[in-house]
């Protein structure tokens, strides 16, 4: 009978607790070089403001552009020029040039930064893979290895937004800084030894239902980064136009952030965008508790908590559509929203027991 | 401003802005603007104005519930109410509730005492259907349903509608584009006109300009969104109403047929009748479990499976079937899911002429993860003491399928599967109690009216047992025979009617919020006047519900086809005018 359970495979187990490790070192590299990008860039003031007025060493979405619109056009213009604006009532203020500042070592730093974090990214994707690998079944067991998939996952998210060149590199410092410590909760007090899965959790469900619940987790988490900036970069902004003067520090990390209005953007397309797959998530947890418990809806903690983060987002999105609650109100129900899933996450595996605690927490 | 662009754009800072350094000449330009911007926009989402809090407009009953139900159905209620949605769903997570665990429940009220009471008066044991939650989400339903139909018409209405004309200043939108071209108007026009139908923007020519809108499925989208939360509410309701739950332990070669006389216990909805079970029946034929053997996990349950012989109907064909932990076996709208698995030792009795009047598997209850059960053996009839009177038989028992070892201490299980059985019992005699009319639990013995035999030394008797091995009873009382171990496994039987609704309502739900939040819904002019030179001037505009980066990118794209119809025309340029917009992606 004992011949049911596959014996966990030592050798691609103990592989894959080194490429986590390795993994850990590359960010930390990453890491520090994401420290120097800010600290050269926090040097060159001039070539800052050049920078932020000309376009020049950075892309053009992120500097206020010139148009010049010529009345009579000309014969080289083979496309006519759309010209954009923000809409009534945002304030026009533009975009920061980023964590380099415009300048070339801050710049060359930026690069080794992302270069490192997608080093490291595939390393940690090969961890979590030989994780799985060890034991023939999807690496979500536990919360080891919710924590591994999940910042591979946000890291992959953000990789992918920079493939597809989107303006976000400004948050690689913090990302980086927060997978760091994910992985050192994960290894140090999360760690379970690489082993088989307790009959509950046997389904195809566990595929499906597991892996976009870490998807929207960690997009969330995106989303809940260039909120929580939004809202520093909203308050420096209306300091400024009180005509306060932020302190020193405030204002070099400031004024390289994006414009409050595009954070703010950011984080609400990221998170309207994954709210539909948050919804698949419930309700794809829903039939699977229907056929491994007998009902789909039985007001277990992790349902509880899974419902409150979805109405919290729900909650927002309405939020958005609401003259009266645009902005900082709406940021906060965001965070309120992401604090949910958050201890959904950790809060609950941990702290309340409730049928959807598996083996090692 | 913050409330005469509501209908049209974003204004994420509405009101914390750089108002306060605008200059009265920006801010009358920017109102101007934003009333252009409104009535271009008009119509382009059904969501429900804003209204000022203000007192009800008339005295009276009617001016009070117009007013109350114009508040009960605006957006901003609706999110106040989604938020105490959530909020007040909390508690329910962190206080055990009955509707889940009665058993945690009661240890709760052991633990906090003193709060028994308050928690009981605040409903706190049962949270989702307490006073405060449902009046909650019924107040947000009914929200909803008054939202929905207003906005379901109001897009019925919008479907027929046209798009409204071009704005005066099509250069304040939030993209644009110009240049001078030599064809005439009437041909640019007829030019915007035909390549925007083809991309099944709706169009419609007014003057100088062709007004197009498209992605009406955004709004359809919301719309469905919301009509199926109310289908997926109604849905909920109705299981509740009409669902049934039993349990069954089998045993390894028993069956079960599904009547209600069969089950160990049965919950069911308040309008469930016992003619809904569908008929079928099966026999448990075979129970497998494996365990982790080695490692910090030993023990821990890795596979479950029952296999039982099934048939449908009163008398169906039989048919083998396996059911697994997450594989439940489907019936004509019931399902049976295994929930547990046990040990039930074999137990024959004789009385003091040697005769068998007592032979059966006995199952036990399991207490912990290795599966250290207890139960008790009741003979009820047929037993005669040596002075030939009728009395009962009680064995209250222990059973461990991997026993420690001798000496080694308490009867705890080291490991879920037989690898050492033991059974420990101890025997009384008397009256069972059974007859008493008292519900009683099968596992426990009532030893109230009981008297526990003695051994030769006056000590209580007690004895452990490995299978085959018998317990003599004092005085030629009768043996107790430990013949063998079978297995037995607890299934559920669950009916929920509803749950395809339910489905069907999710997926709809699914698919609406998709069309709500990935399609624009946006409208864009194109304008087309001669200029006093005779060149004509070209100019095309956007505007979405909300600022998007791919209105400017269609934009782009709308321009780029429409110019190559109409390319710029080869006059020299007169003088550049220089214009800084602060531009977003
Ligand atoms: C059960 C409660 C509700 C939930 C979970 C819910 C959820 C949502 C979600 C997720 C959206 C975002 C979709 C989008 O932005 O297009 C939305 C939009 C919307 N909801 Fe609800 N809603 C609920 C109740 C209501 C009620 C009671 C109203 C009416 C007062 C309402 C009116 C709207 C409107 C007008 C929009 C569209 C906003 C826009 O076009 O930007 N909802 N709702």
């Amino acid at each position: 009978m004992s011949s049911l359970a596959v014996v966990a495979d030592a050798d691609l187990a103990q592989a894959s607790n080194y490429l986590v490790y390795s993994s850990m070192a590359v960010y930390t590299l990453a890491f520090l070089a994401h420290i120097a990008e800010w600290i050269f860039g926090s040097r060159s003031k001039v070539g800052r403001t050049a920078a932020a007025l000309t376009g020049a060493g950075v892309r053009a979405a992120d500097a206020p552009a010139v148009q010049v619109r010529g009345k009579g056009g000309t014969a080289v213009l083979d496309k006519p020029k759309v010209v954009t604006r923000s809409a009534s009532g945002a304030r026009d203020v533009p975009d920061g040039p980023g964590a380099a500042g415009g300048t070339v070592q801050g710049d060359l730093y930026g690069r080794i930064a992302v270069s490192l974090t997608a080093l490291a990214f595939l390393i940690e994707a090969a961890g979590v893979i030989a994780r799985a690998t060890s034991v023939r079944r999807a690496p979500w067991g536990n919360m080891y290895e919710f924590s591994l998939t999940f910042s591979t996952v946000a890291v992959g998210a953000y990789l992918t937004l920079l493939v597809l060149k989107k303006n976000v590199r400004w948050m690689g410092l913090i990302l980086v800084t927060t997978v760091l410590l994910d992985l050192g909760i994960a290894t140090t007090w999360l760690y379970t030894a690489s082993d088989q899965l307790v009959p509950a959790l046997h389904s195809y469900w566990l595929w499906i239902h597991v892996s976009t619940a870490i998807i929207c987790g960690a997009v969330f988490y995106i989303g809940a980064t260039g909120t929580v900036l939004y809202l520093f970069r909203d308050g420096y902004e209306s300091r400024l136009a009180r005509g306060e003067q932020p302190g020193r520090f405030a204002t070099s990390v400031m004024e390289r952030l994006p414009a409050a209005a595009t954070l703010d953007k950011f984080s609400y397309r990221i998170n309207a965008a994954f709210f539909p797959l948050w919804t698949f998530t419930i309700i794809a947890g829903a039939i699977w508790a229907g056929d491994a418990w007998g009902r789909y809806w039985g007001w277990d903690p992790k349902e509880v908590w899974s419902f409150v983060t979805w109405v919290a987002y729900a909650c927002y999105l309405h939020a958005r559509a609401t003259a009266g609650w645009k902005g900082r109100k709406a940021a906060y129900l965001a965070l309120f929203a992401f604090a949910c899933w958050i201890w959904n996450y950790y809060g609950v595996n941990i702290l309340l027991n409730g049928k959807h605690s598996y083996a090692g927490v | 401003m913050s409330t005469t662009d509501k209908a049209s754009t974003e204004a994420p800072h509405s009101e914390d802005s750089a108002e306060a350094a605008a200059t009265a000449e920006a801010e009358a330009a920017a109102t101007a603007e934003a009333t252009a911007e409104a009535a271009a926009g008009a119509q382009l989402s059904t969501a429900p104005q804003e209204e000022a809090a203000t007192a009800p407009v008339g005295i009276g009953v009617l001016g009070w519930a117009r007013w109350f139900w114009r508040q009960l159905t605006s957006m901003r209620v609706a999110l106040i109410l989604l938020l105490l949605l959530s909020l007040a769903s909390i508690p329910g997570s962190l206080i055990p509730q009955t509707q889940v665990d009665e058993m945690k429940v009661a240890v709760w009220k052991q633990e906090h005492a003193s709060w028994v009471t308050v928690a009981e008066k605040l409903q706190l044991f049962d949270v989702y259907s307490s006073v405060w939650f449902s009046a909650i989400y019924l107040l947000l339903f009914i929200s909803l349903i008054g939202c929905i139909l207003p906005r379901s018409w109001q897009f019925v209405g919008q479907l027929r509608g046209r798009p409204p004309g071009a704005p005066k200043r099509l250069d304040r939108l939030p993209a644009y584009a110009t240049w001078r071209t030599e064809k005439s108007p009437g041909e640019v026009l007829s030019y915007a006109k035909t390549m925007l139908g083809e991309r099944r923007f709706r169009t419609e020519a007014g003057g100088n300009a062709v007004a197009a809108e498209k992605g009406y499925l955004r709004e359809a989208g919301n719309l469905l969104f919301h009509i199926a939360l109310i289908v997926m509410l109604i849905a909920f309701a109705w299981g509740q109403y009409f669902k049934s739950e039993g349990g069954k332990l089998v045993l390894r070669g028993k069956g079960f047929s599904n009547t209600l006389t069969q089950y160990d216990d049965f919950k069911h909805g308040a309008l469930f009748e016992s003619d809904d079970l569908p008929p079928f029946s099966f026999t448990l034929d075979k129970f497998d479990s494996a365990y982790e053997r080695t490692g910090p996990q030993k023990g821990t349950a890795r596979d479950f499976k029952a296999y039982v012989t099934f048939s449908e109907g009163a008398d169906g064909k039989p048919q083998k079937r396996e059911i697994e932990v997450n594989k439940p076996l489907e019936v004509d709208g019931s399902k049976v899911y295994l929930l547990g698995h046990g040990y039930a030792p074999v137990i024959s009795v004789t009385d003091p002429t040697g005769k068998v009047i007592f032979k059966d598997a006995v199952p036990m209850l399991p207490q912990d993860s290795n599966l250290s059960s207890t139960g008790a053996v009741k003979v009820t009839d047929g037993y005669k003491n040596k002075d030939g009177k009728k009395e009962q038989l009680g064995f209250a028992a222990m059973f461990v399928p991997t026993f420690a070892g001798e000496g080694k201490g308490t009867m705890f299980s080291q490991f879920p599967e037989l690898d050492y059985p033991v059974l420990a019992l101890n025997a009384w005699h008397g009256s069972l109690g059974v007859d008493s009319g008292l519900p009683q639990n099968v596992y426990q013995l009532d030893t109230s009216k009981m008297e526990q035999f003695k051994g030769a030394d006056g000590q209580l008797l007690k004895q452990r047992m490995r299978p085959g091995e018998t317990m003599t009873l004092p005085d030629g009382a009768g043996t107790v025979k430990f013949e063998g171990i079978e297995r037995w496994a607890t299934f559920s039987i669950t009916q929920q009617p509803g749950s395809g609704l339910a489905l069907g309502g999710a997926i709809a739900a699914i698919g609406g919020l998709a069309g709500s939040l990935f399609i624009q819904r946006r409208r864009i002019w194109v304008r087309a006047v001669a200029g006093e030179d005779g060149v004509t001037v070209v100019e095309m505009a956007g505007l979405g519900r909300s600022e998007s980066p791919k209105l400017p990118e269609e934009l782009t794209v709308l321009s780029a086809e429409l110019h190559q119809q109409a390319p710029t025309a080869s006059a020299p340029p007169v003088e550049a005018t220089v214009e800084v917009e602060g531009e977003r992606k």
